[in-house]
């Protein structure tokens, strides 16, 4: 039950993007259409948890024991970095119909604050193994569902007769902060 | 009982059907030149038999068709041929089609007509064959040759022929005209057609707004068991193969689907008739009844009218025009499309020739969509428009064919209801539009694509050919050597 | 300072080495599955008014980059759309160039058969000292035929519209 709620909680009260302000760039990015944001967020799912447990790992039995925490960023972005890269290469190698679905993202996840983030967060809330994996799974999670929501809107969007002015970014910000205040809403539930 | 029958949508439009309707069936007077397009239906482009300068007679085959898609077009009237070419074709974009001018002679003089025997002893076969050759085609607008539709009686069980006469559209008033005048020979056009497609029963679908034409053909069908005269609720669009079909028997034709996938065929009445008159008397399809109406029409009545008359001349025998038309119409004022000039002829699909007054128009500026869904409920086809026509003016071809433009029939109820005054059927005109060019252009790429590698095949074959040609010269003539070279020898 | 400097090193030069053994492990010999894909949907007519050699260069080029998805007229936009649903690109179908179509002066035409020769997709018929003609059904307006005619009587031009070929607008109401 504990982490159900532990769950719920990074899901939807905390969630990334739109209440920690992480992983904005494939946000806006990559959210114009629903089928490349569904391929983000389960590429981001995959990364985000595997380095929530891995940078967990890095943390306890190499950082911490030899007294260099203050490489943790740098370490973090190494680790997640060389493991997006091993990840690309085996689902290329096994499946290219995934590949060709996920690959192109794969390489722009490196780069996403959201993954570094999130460790960096779970560190600081001082989280156990289950829950660092859970936080990062969670976290991607409420970073899918983002996408999802956000894209359906933006499709609309297109259909709409939006002024001259407004049209494109303009709109999906001012509809990025309408989400965002909806997601507030959401503050007392946990 | 449950009303099984009951089609969705529709919409009530205001008929305007009364003046027109109460006079008889008037004539025109024979025009000095008549304009064929070689096009009238849906399918290829006829090939004129004629040459400029030849005497045709009234009823003579002038030009026949190339394919089963396609009907021949035969001369409306004696005369000359004056042109073969480009004439205006009667199309809202004003773009010429090919066609045959005749010079009318006044004389009006038939060709000697094949007048058949008694068609019910022929087999179903050659009776299509005969409405192919008389030019047959729907005459209710939709020109798709009456016989590629008799012919699907071999490949299909037809439970019911239906007979269209609903004529859902406001101001015409053709069908009804026809029903009335010519009862008898409709129900034994239809009893050829029951014939043709060994169909179990015939119903004669007509719209409760028109009692006369609905006694006229009780009457006429009285003395024939299979035949029944069925009154269909007045509403747009009855008229529509699918609706009609849903309204009498009950049955909705699928998505996608033909009306022979419900045992169904519809004929207009209009073709009933030409199918009647070519059957019995041998006649070819050279004139049909045309509704001439609208509020600048000073005497609006029916005129039977040869093939290829301009527009001009019919609005001169209904007395002209009491007013400048705002917009002239060809059809009905829900389907029909703007004549581009009054000298454009009539053609075989032409139910009707309105001129309209201003109020008659809509010329309202469009506002944004409100989402009320006045058009999902209008629509007879049970689409969602509004959402068609957002994809479509965004150029979403997919998404609107995914929403239902595959099964959108362009009916026009869902612009005629919108209070936000869209011209959503115009959007979805747009997008069919598109969807025909997307795909003449891939016909046209695999056509190429074919063409290519024959010619690259060719192209191999008679490399090698080449090759093998040159290896047995090379062979021959070292098989020649050794026999020459001690002739060499000798003689050295 | 050294512990950092070795943790730093060792950690790269593990993850690298791993890499390095993944990247023979999981290596893929084949060429981008996507130039095939690309290449099957273009005409094949190697008319060349892309401006590549023939239709692989184009295909290879389009995969790389290096070409509109517009660039190829006998395809169309039927084509450009594919092509931009494919390569993951947005289409302005504005920039399309109306299809050109050669014709044949028949008052000029000797009959060579030059030109019928030329033609990469057998759309001129002909024979030898009869005049020959174009078949705007297999046209590519790829102007072979014009370099090849030595009486200079083939001309390109873009098709107006025809019944067939004619279009309602969209409507420019709201």
């Amino acid at each position: 039950m504990e982490y159900v709620l532990f769950l719920i909680s990074t899901v939807l009260v905390n969630n990334v993007v739109l209440v920690r302000f992480l992983g904005l760039c494939p946000f806006m990015g990559v959210s114009s259409k629903l089928d490349p944001s569904i391929g983000m967020g389960v590429a981001t799912t995959l990364v985000m948890t595997l380095g929530g447990v891995s940078s967990w790992l890095l943390e306890h039995y190499v950082l911490l024991p030899l007294g260099i925490g203050f490489l943790r960023i740098l370490a973090y972005i190494v680790v997640i970095a060389a493991m997006v890269q091993l990840i690309e290469m085996i689902i290329r190698k096994v499946s290219p119909s995934l590949y060709r679905a996920l690959g192109i993202y794969l390489p722009l996840i490196t780069t996403n604050c959201a993954v570094l983030g999130v460790p960096l967060i779970s560190v600081r809330e001082g989280h156990s193994l289950v829950q660092a994996g859970l936080f990062g799974f969670g976290s991607a999670l409420g970073f899918t569902l983002i996408m999802i929501i956000f894209a359906g809107l933006r499709e609309r969007l297109q259909l709409a007769n939006v002024p001259a002015a407004f049209s494109g970014p303009p709109i999906a910000f001012v509809t990025a902060g309408l989400l965002a205040l909806a997601f507030m809403g959401f503050g007392g539930l946990i | 009982m449950f009303n099984l029958a009951r089609i969705r949508g529709g919409v009530h439009p205001d008929a305007h059907k009364d003046r027109s309707s109460a006079l008889t069936i008037g004539s025109v007077p024979l025009p000095p030149r008549l304009y064929l397009p070689l096009r009238q239906h849906a399918g290829a482009e006829a090939l004129p038999l004629v040459k400029v300068g030849d005497r045709v007679l009234k009823g003579q085959l002038i030009a026949s068709s190339p394919s089963e898609m396609s009907a021949p077009i035969h001369a409306p009237s004696s005369g000359t041929v004056v042109e073969i070419g480009p004439i205006l074709a009667p199309h809202p974009s004003g773009l010429t089609v090919n066609g045959i001018v005749i010079d009318t002679d006044g004389e009006d003089r038939w060709i000697e007509l094949d007048v058949p025997g008694n068609p019910f002893e022929e087999s179903p076969l050659v009776l299509a064959e005969r409405v192919a050759q008389a030019g047959i085609v729907g005459m209710g607008g939709a020109i798709f040759p009456a016989a590629v539709k008799l012919k699907q009686g071999t490949r299909h069980e037809i439970k019911t022929v239906l007979v269209n006469g609903s004529e859902c559209e406001p101001f015409l008033t053709c069908d009804d005209r026809i029903m009335r005048e010519r009862a008898e020979a409709i129900v034994d056009g239809a009893r050829l057609i029951q014939h043709i497609l060994r169909a179990y029963r015939v119903v004669i679908g007509i719209e409760d707004n028109k009692p006369e034409a609905i006694a006229a053909m009780r009457a006429a069908s009285e003395p024939y068991g299979a035949i029944e005269v069925e009154a269909v609720p007045a509403l747009y669009p009855m008229g529509s193969a699918k609706q009609l079909i849903q309204a009498v028997t009950g049955r909705e034709v699928p998505a996608e689907a033909r009306s022979t996938s419900v045992g169904a065929l519809v004929h207009n009445v209009g073709t009933v008739y030409a199918i009647q008159q070519a059957l019995r008397h041998g006649r070819p399809l050279i004139s049909r009844v045309v509704t001439v109406a609208g509020g600048c029409v000073s005497n609006p009545r029916n005129l039977e009218v040869l093939i290829g008359t301009p527009a001009q001349a019919l609005f001169d025998a209904c007395g002209g025009f009491s007013r400048e038309p705002a917009g002239v119409l060809l059809g009905g004022p829900m389907m029909g499309v703007n004549l581009p000039s009054l000298q454009a002829p009539v053609i075989k699909g032409a139910t009707g020739l309105l001129a309209l007054a201003p109020n008659e128009l809509r010329a309202d500026e469009a506002s944004p969509c409100i989402r009320c869904a006045s058009c999902v409920d209008a629509c007879p086809m049970g689409l969602l428009p509004l959402e068609m026509a957002a994809r479509a003016r965004v150029d979403d071809l997919d998404g609107a064919h995914e929403y239902g433009l595959r099964d959108c029939i362009l009916c026009g109820c869902c612009s005629y209801v919108c209070p936000s005054h869209i011209p959503l059927v115009q959007y979805f005109q747009y997008a069919m539009g598109q969807q025909d060019e997307r795909r003449q252009g891939a016909r046209k790429a695999d056509h190429i694509k074919q063409l290519t590698e024959a010619r690259a095949t060719r192209l191999a074959e008679e490399e090698a050919a080449k090759a093998a040609a040159k290896a047995a010269k090379a062979a021959k003539a070292k098989a020649a050597k050794p026999v020459a070279a001690p002739s060499n020898e000798v003689e050295s | 300072m050294l512990m950092a400097t070795l943790a730093l090193a060792t950690m790269g030069l593990l993850l690298g080495g791993g890499l390095g053994v993944a990247a023979r492990k999981f290596a893929v010999t084949d060429d981008n599955p996507l130039l095939k894909e690309v290449e099957a949907l273009m005409p094949g007519s190697q008319c060349g008014q892309c401006g590549f050699p023939g239709c692989a260069g184009a295909a290879a080029a389009l995969v790389e980059g290096n070409a509109s998805v517009t660039c190829c007229p006998p395809g169309g936009v039927a084509l450009a759309e594919k092509l931009a649903a494919l390569l993951g690109v947005t289409l302005d179908a504005g920039q399309m160039s109306a299809p050109q179509m050669a014709s044949i002066d028949s008052a000029q035409c000797t009959g060579c058969t030059r030109c019928y020769r030329a033609c990469p997709t057998d759309a001129i018929v002909g024979a030898s000292g009869q005049i020959h003609v174009v078949m705007q059904s297999a046209c590519t307006g790829c102007a072979k035929c014009q370099d090849a005619c030595p009486e200079d009587c083939i001309s390109l031009a873009a098709q107006g519209p025809t019944l067939d070929t004619w279009r309602w607008a969209k409507p420019q109401a709201a």
